[in-house]
């Protein structure tokens, strides 16, 4: 326990604690609470009931009301802890509410009708987990179909991402022609245009070859980004030519070339940008937002903001799909999060 | 892997038939493909559409208008008060974004700056803390957005932390101040851990001598900070403001989904003005959402020309050292 306790309290030089050490911890706990809190309550609140959801002050764990048969009522009748006017108290099940008056009766003895008034009462609850929220969107709505368009567009996206990235930075490290820092240029030169200013025309350039509402229409426009030509050109400048004219002496064609050793070479480099890829696709919301305008094409994300969007925002559903839609995210966080900052940290990418 | 192989023996003719330039071609050409018709074309055709008029999308439909939507942009009584400007949406976003970046870059800088500092020091588990600041780095803005929408409603956790402790409970996001404050924060919550983890890597590259030697001449941790960690950070700390300031410009998904731009205007920024009318509105006009994009897109060309700068003299430096 003292191990344990000296392990994590350890701190700067000898005794005592510097008021440094208690801001860290202050800053590093609160960080904690702060960042993955949010997240949690989320979580928390997708299990629970639309009328839990509407209460306040809300519990963290999801509760639901306590039901019994009782004999004579066709439905399940909710339970109640009540206070009788003598003081005693006992459970009891609600058979029906008129105004403030409750008409309630004993399980094990239904004969009687027992009136009370509600504030004498106090529901009886249970841990329970409303994985109907899960279901039934599952089930019946459009969610599957958005899960399915966002797998899609995102898988799609990363694989022609890596094809096409990798071969023009194959071209653009490893070989010399005439226009080729020209090339170069127009590539890092498009890294400061965020599609949010080319909205309009590309738009109509989408719609015009016949993509619009299309799910080829989110994916393609996506697909040449600057940054993983960039990326992956700078990765294979480190790949020694030397090993490229061997080759070529036995006879490769430069096109074995390219994926019998350049790629695999390139592997560390590939797998980096396809994690980037992947996260970038799946979050995805403007552009599709433009793009995509029936519910049949809708990516998760557009399908996500319109069900908040309406009038009426059924936040027991809302919140059971963010989680999902979460899912994947977490699922990189967990595994790959070494990887992704170190790569951020050295290469200052997204 | 078969794929790959099939395609040898055709691509093998071809390279015999242009040697290896034609190869270059080759393998350059499926990127500068896509490349060229979603990225160059649009770039080139949002001047043209920048000078027309109407509601028709394609550019053959449109009447050539020449500077006129920029005329509309630019016709104001007073550019500080986007009530007397003929485009008060225009300059109300405009004048809504610049707020919102001066007070999301120095927040964000700030709170990277201090976890980074934090993050650098000795402590037990560094790679869980780091972690643990770059997690909502990964979420979407949509799920972002609407975590945040679900704890700053009337019924949310803010409200019910305040009520615990009988302070005043709000609908948060329906009150200007608040709703406002709210997009910055939520901004700076979902993109500080990446800024943190640029200046953090820049202080695990500040050499450790320099250190010890300031510990050995007795040196204050205060004046350590602003005489070595700062000066050395300099050029990492400068990226980060010039990054997050191009990011901040361009601000819409989370604040979209956590507030819709309300209450009123109050949260609306220029890149929802350009979607709103460019597309969502019932009087959507194009044209002058490609003006007005022209305009967002000068101040990102600059600021990213200052950070590519900024970047290469890093790089001058690093080479010299």
């Amino acid at each position: 326990m003292s191990a344990v306790s000296k392990f994590l309290f350890r701190r700067r030089g000898g005794n005592g604690w510097h008021w440094t050490d208690i801001v860290t911890w202050v800053w590093l706990i609160g960080g904690l609470i702060i960042m993955f809190g949010p997240a949690l309550w989320l979580v928390f609140s997708s299990f629970k009931s639309p009328a839990q959801l509407a209460e306040f002050p809300p519990t963290i764990l999801p509760y639901v009301s306590q039901q019994a048969e009782v004999e004579g009522y066709d439905k399940p009748l909710n339970l109640y802890d009540v206070t009788l006017p003598d003081g005693s108290t006992r459970v009891l099940a609600e058979v029906r509410r008129i105004g403030i008056v409750a008409q309630m009766v004993d399980p094990a003895d239904p004969g009687e009708i027992i009136k009370v008034n509600i504030a004498e009462r106090t529901p009886v609850r249970e841990i329970g987990f409303a994985t109907e929220n899960y279901v039934t969107p599952l089930e019946s709505n459009d969610f599957l179909l958005y899960l399915r368009n966002s797998v899609f567009v995102t898988l799609m996206a990363t694989l022609i991402t890596l094809i096409t990235n990798s071969m023009a930075a194959f071209a653009l490290s490893k070989y010399k022609f005439r226009g080729r820092d020209a090339v170069l240029m127009l590539i890092v030169g498009t890294l400061m245009v965020p599609l949010s200013v080319l909205l309009v025309p590309l738009y109509s350039v989408v719609s015009a070859v016949g993509l619009y509402n299309s799910l080829w229409g989110v994916i393609l426009p996506t697909v040449a980004t600057p940054t993983g030509v960039f990326l992956l050109r700078q990765y294979m400048l480190t790949i020694p030519d030397e090993l490229l004219d061997a080759a070529r002496m036995d006879n490769a064609s430069e096109w074995q070339i390219y994926w019998r050793i350049v790629l695999p070479l390139a592997a560390p480099a590939l797998a980096v940008l396809a994690i980037f890829s992947v996260v970038w696709r799946w979050n995805d919301f403007l552009w599709p937002l433009v793009v995509l305008s029936s519910k049949e094409v809708y990516t998760l994300q557009v399908g996500l903001n319109t069900y908040a969007g309406e009038l009426n925002v059924q936040w027991h559903y809302i919140l059971a799909m963010t989680v999902v839609t979460m899912i994947p995210v977490v699922l990189v966080f967990v595994f790959l999060q070494r990887f992704i900052t170190s790569g951020i940290a050295g290469s200052g990418l997204k | 892997m078969w794929l790959a192989a099939l395609l040898n023996p055709p691509l093998k003719a071809w390279q015999r038939a242009t040697g290896t330039g034609g190869m270059a071609a080759f393998f350059l050409a499926p990127n500068m493909a896509i490349f060229g018709v979603f990225v160059l074309i649009p770039l080139v055709m949002n001047f043209f559409y920048s000078m027309t008029s109407g509601s028709a999308y394609f550019l053959a439909d449109r009447t050539f208008v020449g500077l006129e939507q920029y005329g509309r942009l630019l016709d104001c009584g007073n550019y500080l008060d986007p009530g007397t400007c003929r485009e008060d949406l225009f300059w109300k976003a405009a004048q809504n974004t610049a707020i919102f970046v001066f007070f999301q870059v120095s927040l964000m800088t700030l709170t990277a700056m201090i976890t980074a500092l934090i993050l650098n020091r000795k402590i037990a588990g560094r790679g869980f803390w780091r972690a643990v600041f770059f997690f909502p780095v990964l979420l979407s803005p949509v799920v972002v957005g609407l975590i945040w929408r679900w704890i700053l409603q009337r019924q949310g956790l803010l409200n019910y932390v305040l009520y615990t402790f009988g302070a005043d409970t709000h609908d948060w996001l329906t009150e200007r101040l608040p709703a406002f404050t709210a997009a910055v924060s939520v901004s700076v919550w979902a993109h500080m851990g990446f800024f943190t983890l640029i200046l953090l890597a820049g202080l695990q590259a500040i050499p450790r001598d320099l250190y010890e030697a300031a510990e050995m001449d007795g040196t204050k941790p205060a004046r350590v900070f602003w005489r070595i960690t700062l000066p050395l950070l300099m050029p990492n700390l400068l990226v980060v403001i010039v990054l997050s300031l191009i990011r901040a410009v361009q601000i819409f998904d989370e604040v979209y989904v956590l507030t819709g731009g309300g209450p009123g205007t109050s949260t609306m920024y220029l890149t929802q003005y350009i979607y709103e009318v460019g597309f969502a509105s019932l009087l959507r006009n194009p044209g002058l959402a490609a003006a007005a994009s022209i305009m967002m897109g000068l101040v990102l060309v600059v600021l990213t020309l200052v950070q590519l700068g900024l970047g290469r003299r890093n790089e001058q430096k690093g080479a010299r050292e």
